[in-house]
């Protein structure tokens, strides 16, 4: 470039203007950079042109200000997304269901690079909104967006009541907007139509406490009440995901229990029939099998005992001793059966098999040691012992089954009665609820 | 690096064409629009002051579009009912020519498409639909516009224009049409929504306490 040429005349700095309300002479700060269409007059609330450099009046309107008050003050500054936000414009809109008012609030935010985005608060429930870039589309009652499925959430007619600052578009009180939302929790995706036009707006649930750090509020944010449409569920694990986890490992646990039962050799390694008589009991009661051989590895031994008793009992005093260690297992067991009739007919208590299951038993010679008692009105009690060596053992399986099933199940249903609370405020109430809150009996 | 000089014919301050195909420019000086003939620039017209504008873009900003550099070389400033939007002229650094266009910080680059049979103006109608491409466009907006005036080069002559209508195609995706009715020939442009963080821009305007 030659010395000749003039420096390049660029557009000027832009700058937030001053200027004043044509009907109260207030000081107006308009920060948008020519962005708004339209702002209001914070001292007599009108409504003005912020395209026209005298700033025609274009409504007015009457509001007891002392209930309407923004929770973040104009001006304030936050970081939100990475970038600085400043809040130039802040309305209240309402919508009427069964004769009652809800109000909530929307609060405009601007950066000059970034542009326009929202925050509404409802009942200490906030989100993040921007307007789409993309096209939603919208099938009866659901709405596709970004390849993620929206449910139909309410439709109403919000009007908007009270308006301070700037605004983007042309705000009047007293508008009436459809607004229909959609939720994906945590997103909400909405339309608002207004006359023929429908803008689409893309939601992200906030905590008050976030929005508080954003803008570095004082105090503390207004609690939330109850369940927002697009609140995220507090149960932050995936319940199908965890359905399916706790379905794998059942199928993992079957598996380990095939193998295991088909690894075991279910080797029965002594089996005897004895009587127990009365007599006997008098003189020394216990006495010894014969011995036989555990082989291979350290495992199981089961002990299975009948008795073909009715209406009586026996107990066996068991002892399974290593007879090249001296090691011994002691275990009592009692063989009893009763049956009868009473007022809500026939019952049965007990059983005439018993089995029990010493784990890890090394291998080697055994014997059981026998220590019979019984009622000694009966003269002979038949019994039969079987040893079995190498079984599955099959109960630590039920109690690893329990252990994940019972927070799948408790997950469950705390993410059910959540999702209770939030579809009871829709359009589509879950039918028990529907019913009952009609009449409070 | 040779760009092609001349000298406005109004004031006689220099004209730097910073891209090879520039139809018209305007004077930065005197703000005269020219248009380039096969041997010198005419006048054609003048610019008005342009409103004031929220535009972080400025002649001169440049940016990545993909894996092409490109730089702001002019622009058509509109308005509509609500707000002003503008159209960024912008040359590619392999030396074609798209446009960026910023309404209320929505970006969005596009380029001038050739199809066939477009349809008139009283012939589109909002919820229709068209197919570019392979690629189906639902018509969301028709949009009555009002030309506001021009800065810097441009592929075309545009400049004695007053009311243009533009019909706003939109897809599934962040893809867009864009059907253009300022001249009596349709004109399609075929682009992309895009992040203001994506386009890397450099040498944007400054806010005051921003």
């Amino acid at each position: 470039m030659s010395a000749s040429t003039p420096p390049l005349s660029g557009p000027p700095k832009a700058q937030a203007k001053a200027l004043n309300c044509p009907n109260c002479g207030a000081a107006i700060v308009l920060r948008s950079f020519g962005q708004a269409e339209t702002v209001v007059c914070a001292s007599c609330h009108c409504i003005l042109d912020a395209k026209d450099p005298n700033l025609a009046i274009l409504q007015q309107f009457e509001i007891k200000t002392s209930d309407v008050r923004p929770l973040i003050p104009l001006g304030t500054r936050g970081k939100l997304r990475g970038a600085d936000y400043e809040v130039i414009g802040f309305q209240r809109r309402s919508i009427q269901a069964d004769g009652i008012t809800y109000c909530w609030h929307e609060y405009v935010l601007f950066n000059p690079y970034k542009g326009i985005r929202y925050l509404s608060e409802y009942q200490g429930h906030w989100n993040d909104i921007s307007i789409c870039k993309m096209l939603p589309m919208s099938e009866g009652t659901s709405a596709n967006y970004l390849g993620e499925l929206y449910k139909h959430f309410q439709t109403c007619d919000a009007s908007t009541d009270f308006v301070l600052g700037e605004f983007p578009w042309q705000v009047r009180v007293g508008e009436k907007a459809a607004v229909t939302d959609y939720v994906h929790p945590p997103r909400v995706l909405s339309s608002e139509r207004l006359d023929k036009e429908v803008t689409w707006s893309i939601g992200e649930y906030m905590y008050g406490r976030e929005i508080w750090e954003a803008f570095k509020l004082p105090g503390a944010p207004p609690e939330a009440m109850g369940v927002y449409e697009n609140q995220p569920s507090p149960v932050t694990t995936n319940v199908a995901g965890m359905w399916l986890a706790f379905a794998a490992f059942a199928v993992l646990l079957l598996a380990l229990m095939a193998g295991f039962d088909m690894r075991a050799k279910k080797e029965p390694v002594f089996w005897q029939t004895y009587r127990y008589t009365r007599a006997d009991s008098k003189a020394e009661a216990s006495f010894v099998t014969d011995v036989f051989e555990l082989t291979g590895r350290t495992s199981t031994v089961q002990v299975k005992t009948y008795a073909p008793v009715s209406n009586h009992w026996i107990y066996l005093n068991y002892a399974l001793i290593n007879q090249d260690t001296g090691q011994a297992w002691d275990f009592g067991r009692e063989v009893s059966y009763y049956y009868g009739y009473d007022s809500d007919g026939s019952w049965t208590e007990g059983k005439q098999n018993d089995e029990v299951v010493i784990p890890s038993v090394p291998p080697g010679h055994y014997y059981l040691r026998i220590e019979p008692e019984s009622d000694p009105s009966l003269p002979v009690i038949p019994y039969t012992v079987n040893v079995t060596h190498d079984v599955p053992v099959f109960g630590i399986y039920g109690i690893a089954f329990l252990a994940l099933l019972a927070p799948a199940i408790i997950t469950s249903f705390r993410a059910y009665t959540f999702e209770r609370s939030r579809w009871s405020e829709s359009d589509h109430p879950p039918m028990q609820l529907s019913s009952s809150s009609g009449d409070d009996e | 690096m040779t760009q092609p000089v001349a000298n406005c014919p109004n004031c006689g301050a220099k004209i730097v064409f910073r891209w090879s195909s520039t139809v018209q420019t305007v004077c930065e000086f005197c703000k005269s629009i020219l248009v380039r003939t096969d041997v010198d620039l005419k006048k054609v017209g003048q610019v008005a002051d342009l409103p004031p504008d929220s535009s972080p873009i400025q002649i001169n900003t440049e940016g990545k579009y993909g894996n092409k550099a490109f730089v702001v070389v002019g622009r058509i400033l509109y308005e509509y009912d609500q707000g002003g939007w503008n159209e960024w002229h912008v040359m590619m650094n392999d030396g074609t020519s798209a446009w960026l266009s910023d309404a209320q910080s929505e970006y969005a680059l596009s380029l001038s498409s050739k199809a066939q049979n477009l349809p008139a103006p009283t012939q589109v109608h909002v919820g229709q639909q068209f197919t570019w491409n392979n690629q189906p466009y639902t018509v969301t907006v028709i949009t009555p516009a009002h030309y506001r005036g021009v800065e810097g080069e441009l592929p075309f002559q545009y400049w004695d224009k007053t009311d243009v209508t533009f019909v706003d195609l939109r897809t599934e995706s962040t893809k867009f049409a864009t059907l253009d009715y300022s001249d009596p020939e349709p004109a399609l442009y075929l682009g992309e929504f895009v992040q203001f963080e994506d386009l890397k821009l450099k040498n944007l305007r400054s806010f005051e306490g921003w």
